[in-house]
């Protein structure tokens, strides 16, 4: 019985915390939609799927993308123009399932291709080369749409989707599809994560070259994720056309890649309820606090908002805080709550479970290591081959 | 702007491979190079190598430092791409395919600083060495979509790598982390990983290095228990001369990328030519 | 005349991007990491010239200067220093960290305000036959020249300097050799805020308009700049902030173009990127088989 129950927390009960959250959350919004309900619960669905499809990249394949956000864009801007010509076309209301089927498919298409060939880029490069070249891609595709005209996409002003903006009465739907989306992205991620794709993938996180050597194809695998976490990016995107008027493209500059980028890392990389969670959390936090600090005081936030990161992120992580981390940490306050004792014989590094797979990216480490020579008979390889030659 | 061009068409070529045509020969080797070399602008780094591997032979490749014994085996492996000469795989020439497709033919190998997967499991180290094998497969579809296929392929792969981690004595750390195993198992564990892939021809990258005389008597077992229980060939590179000795039976000797001696352990080594190469006039 | 005024253009513009991604690729070097931080620094800068100038111009200079670098050492012992030794990536999450608190910080005090704010100062022009050159361009220009040759001699001639490329290329190995690692990396902090500051103070007196949020996009294209030259590598920071530069103002001259003048720069760096995945002049680091 009691396995039984940890089979299910381990593979069941964030789908069922979900679902729940779901049933309630349509229903309260059916019935008596409020303005914080409107306002918080899409950006904390868009969130949450973002961070979901980031957490595949950085989290599990271990490369660094500081262009999400670009993705989101493609998502929300092809989206929502096809979802507001649809609307135009058919005469159809904001609400209609179809149409918002059709943008979702459409952005996550698109988005999904921008993926391809970004993907093609993280086959050469690595560690902060390729996130130099995600971030670069991000504002190039804000550049564009920031610059587009204004039939097409709005231009500097933004895309202006009245039509498909839901507002506060009709924001049900937003909510029902988005949780469900929710729900099918962490059904997809997660049963990816705990499969051979899986392994594969964190293998080549890992070590690339013994992944090669035992018969990985890398280049697939890379192209795989960076593809599946643009689509759902995209998706991310739509659901954001639908929850915002007008669309500007200002708003997806990198400053939005790095805040996901801040949610994966404090959910803990590699971690994919770790990721939802914080994507909650800082989603709710950030929303309560503008609310609370209107006009000037609204810095404050922003200050705190920074604060609260670098303490973090120092406290996580300093080598010198280490034993006062054992210490005082999170588990050991649940655990004497709870009042458990330690047993020290329990696999306390259980490597068994995916969820706690920790991650290494280590930028110094994985500067372009494209180890194939492509050219062979390049001059400058003959100084390091004598060196590569010799057995240490 | 040439140069961008021409790489870009590199870059295009590296994705779908050149269709080189590739020779069956009759062979009795497992392995067979045939004038293998390698330079990198002008430095030979290696050069007519030519290896004759017997069916369950153990092979020793020795020489001194910067002899060029790993490039062979990168050349072996895909790593790099021979500029002159080619190589059989009973009988079938691999020369040109990268490393993935090399390793699905039946080349493994282990490196000389070992390459884990460190933050997975140990049994999940030796799963991935089974992926290339059409027995396990599942595409990916099937297996976000859990079909029953993905449980039935996981528990048959999961079995698989706890009976080679039983052959290794690792199972009992199966659950912990790659990097928290001690060297000398970290060492074996790569083998198994090897292995995992079904190879025809297992290299080892010195598997004795950093090892004291009690875990490289272990080793030597080990290595021995592989070659009978599996039916293996096995290609090692080591400097321990006393490993290679006892353990090979027959080595070839490689200076400056080029060969000085073959034979048994004990003609090769006793060859004048190789004397002057290790301990000088 | 239009060539030599996109020459002229490209040589300051390129110039104040080399001097911000000098300070980028020191950082790299030396302590490893990726100073998000760095573009915040010339924000301080600006706002200081801003805020001193009415009392003198060298006042203010020296004091951006100052102040600057000041900045830069708190940021660097109260977050970077304690996470030595950790991952890059959570050393990149706490810059990321700093700039947002710098950007913040700075809305927050009284005297500057979420208002951009901005000084006029009119340089002059200087008459070569036919072609006028404001001043400011030229100094800009001899600026960045002198810091650049500067520089380089600093880190080949002097103790300090080649400490540093000791420690750029082996932190542990130069520990060993009794170079005190933490000193050196906050010399790499003074020198690169002190870049960033003049490299404010240019950038205010071009732009005429400080914001808070004013160095970002200068700090985000000379961390392209750095890269594209190869980061970690002196040289290849300034080479790769000229070639930005002349994009710049190439751009700047055809009309069609220059709304999309940040997205070639970055195409640019994506395509160098991908021919040559170190940079121009970066070092090739393969991974040992």
């Amino acid at each position: 019985m009691k396995k039984s129950l940890k089979g299910f927390t381990k593979h069941y009960l964030n789908y069922t915390v979900i679902g729940i959250l779901l049933v309630v959350f349509s229903i309260l919004s059916i019935v008596s939609p409020t303005r914080t309900m409107a306002d918080l619960l899409p950006s904390i669905i868009i969130a949450v799927i973002a961070a979901l499809s980031l957490s595949l990249v950085v989290g599990f394949l271990g490369e660094l993308s500081l262009g999400h956000a670009g993705f989101m864009s493609i998502g929300a801007y092809l989206g929502g123009k096809v979802a507001i010509a649809l609307m135009e076309a058919g005469d159809f209301e904001a609400t209609n399932v179809l149409v918002f089927v059709i943008a979702i498919a459409v952005g996550a298409l698109c988005a999904a291709i921008c993926g391809f060939v970004v993907g093609f880029a993280a086959l050469r490069l690595r560690g902060d080369y390729l996130a130099i070249v995600t971030l670069a891609f991000g504002e190039i595709v804000r550049v564009i749409f920031t610059n587009s005209g204004k039939e097409t996409f709005g231009g500097a002003l933004g895309l202006d989707n009245e039509a498909q903006f839901l507002g506060q009465k009709r924001i049900y739907i937003l909510i029902i599809i988005g949780m469900v989306l929710v729900l099918f992205t962490l059904f997809v991620i997660q049963n990816l994560l705990r499969s051979k794709a899986g392994r594969a993938i964190t293998a080549i996180r890992d070590n690339e070259i013994a992944a090669k050597a035992t018969g990985i194809n890398v280049t697939k695998f890379k192209l795989m994720v960076f593809v599946i976490s643009a689509a759902f990016a995209g998706i991310a995107g739509v659901l954001f056309s639908y929850s915002k008027n007008p669309i500007k493209a200002d708003i997806f500059d990198y400053n939005y890649s790095i805040e996901i980028l801040v949610i994966v890392v404090l959910g803990g990389m590699g971690n994919i309820n770790g990721s939802m969670i914080s994507a909650v959390l800082i989603t709710v936090l950030n929303n309560r606090l503008t609310d609370l600090l209107k006009g000037d005081a609204a810095v404050y936030k922003d200050i705190f908002y920074a604060l609260i990161l670098i303490l973090i992120v120092i406290y996580n992580n300093a080598p010198a805080l280490k034993s006062f981390r054992e210490k005082y940490n999170l588990k050991n306050l649940i655990n004497k709550i709870l009042r458990k004792k330690h047993d020290p014989s329990e696999i306390t590094n259980d490597a068994a479970r995916w969820d706690v797979v920790p991650t290494k990216i280590e930028m110094n480490e994985v500067l372009s290591t494209d180890i194939v020579i492509d050219k062979v008979g390049r001059g400058d390889d003959s100084a390091d081959i004598l060196e590569r030659g010799g057995n240490k | 702007m040439a140069k961008f061009i021409d790489s870009l068409k590199k870059r295009v070529k590296g994705l779908f491979p050149e269709k080189i045509h590739r020779k069956t020969i009759k062979s009795d080797y497992v392995l067979e190079t045939e004038n293998l070399g390698i330079s990198f602008g002008g430095l030979k780094a290696v050069q007519s190598v030519n290896l004759k591997i017997k069916k369950n032979e153990i092979y020793g490749l020795v020489g001194p430092n910067g002899a060029g014994k790993t490039t062979v085996f990168n050349l072996l492996t895909g790593v790099y791409q021979p500029t002159e000469g080619t190589f059989y795989l009973n009988g079938e020439e691999l020369r040109g395919l990268p490393q993935e497709q090399t390793n699905h033919k039946g080349i493994a190998r282990t490196f000389q600083n070992i390459r884990l997967f460190n933050n997975m499991s140990v049994v999940r180290n030796v799963m991935v060495g089974l992926h290339n094998q059409d027995e396990y497969k599942c595409t990916v579809l099937e297996s976000v979509l859990r079909l029953p296929r993905h449980f039935k392929i996981e528990k048959k792969m999961r079995e698989r790598a706890k009976e080679l981690l039983d052959i290794f004595g690792l199972k009992e750390e199966r659950n912990n982390l790659a990097c928290n195993l001690p060297y000398g198992k970290q060492r074996k564990l790569e083998i198994a990983r090897a292995l995992a892939t079904n190879p025809k021809l297992l290299l080892l990258d010195e598997p004795a290095a950093g090892m004291n005389p009690n875990e490289t008597e272990d080793l030597m077992a080990t290595i021995r228990l592989i070659r009978d229980k599996f039916d293996m060939t096995i290609l090692l590179i080591e400097h321990d001369l006393k490993f290679v000795s006892g353990l090979c039976d027959r080595i070839t000797v490689l200076n400056f990328g080029t060969v000085l001696a073959e034979g048994t352990a004990e003609e090769a080594l006793n060859d004048p030519e190789v004397v002057k190469a290790y301990i000088g006039n | 005349m239009e060539i030599i005024m996109t020459i002229i253009n490209g040589l300051s513009i390129g110039g104040t991007y080399a001097m911000i991604a000098l300070g980028y690729t020191m950082v790299y070097g030396i302590a490893k990491m990726l100073n998000f931080a760095h573009g915040d620094i010339i924000m301080v800068g600006g706002y200081t010239i801003v805020l001193f100038f009415p009392i003198s111009p060298i006042v203010g200079i020296i004091a951006s200067v100052i102040f600057c670098v000041t900045v830069g050492i708190v940021v660097e012992r109260c977050a970077y220093k304690p996470l030595r030794g950790a991952s890059p990536l959570a050393v990149l999450i706490t810059a990321i960290g700093v700039s947002k608190l710098l950007q913040s910080t700075a809305q927050s005090l009284p005297f500057i305000g979420s208002k951009p704010k901005g000084i006029t100062y009119n340089f002059g022009n200087l008459q070569i036959g036919s072609v006028s050159i404001s001043v400011l361009t030229l100094i800009t220009i001899l600026c960045s020249i002198a810091v650049m040759v500067g520089l380089t001699l600093f880190v080949k001639y002097t103790k300090t300097g080649r400490a540093m490329i000791a420690v750029s290329e082996d932190r542990g190995a130069a520990q060993l050799m009794g170079i005190n690692v933490n000193f050196i990396i906050m010399i790499t902090f003074i020198i690169g805020s002190a870049l960033a500051a003049v490299a404010g103070v240019f950038l205010v007196f071009k732009i005429q308009d400080v914001g808070t949020t004013f160095g970002a996009m200068p700090g985000i294209k000379a961390f392209a700049a750095a890269v594209i030259g190869g980061i970690g590598s002196i040289p290849g920071a300034m080479a790769g902030g000229l070639v930005l530069g002349f994009i710049e103002a190439i751009c700047g001259m055809v009309p069609a173009l220059s709304p999309y003048t940040d997205a070639i720069e970055f195409a640019i760096l994506i395509l160098v990127l991908l021919v040559k995945p170190t940079g121009f002049l970066g070092k090739k680091r393969r991974e040992k088989v």
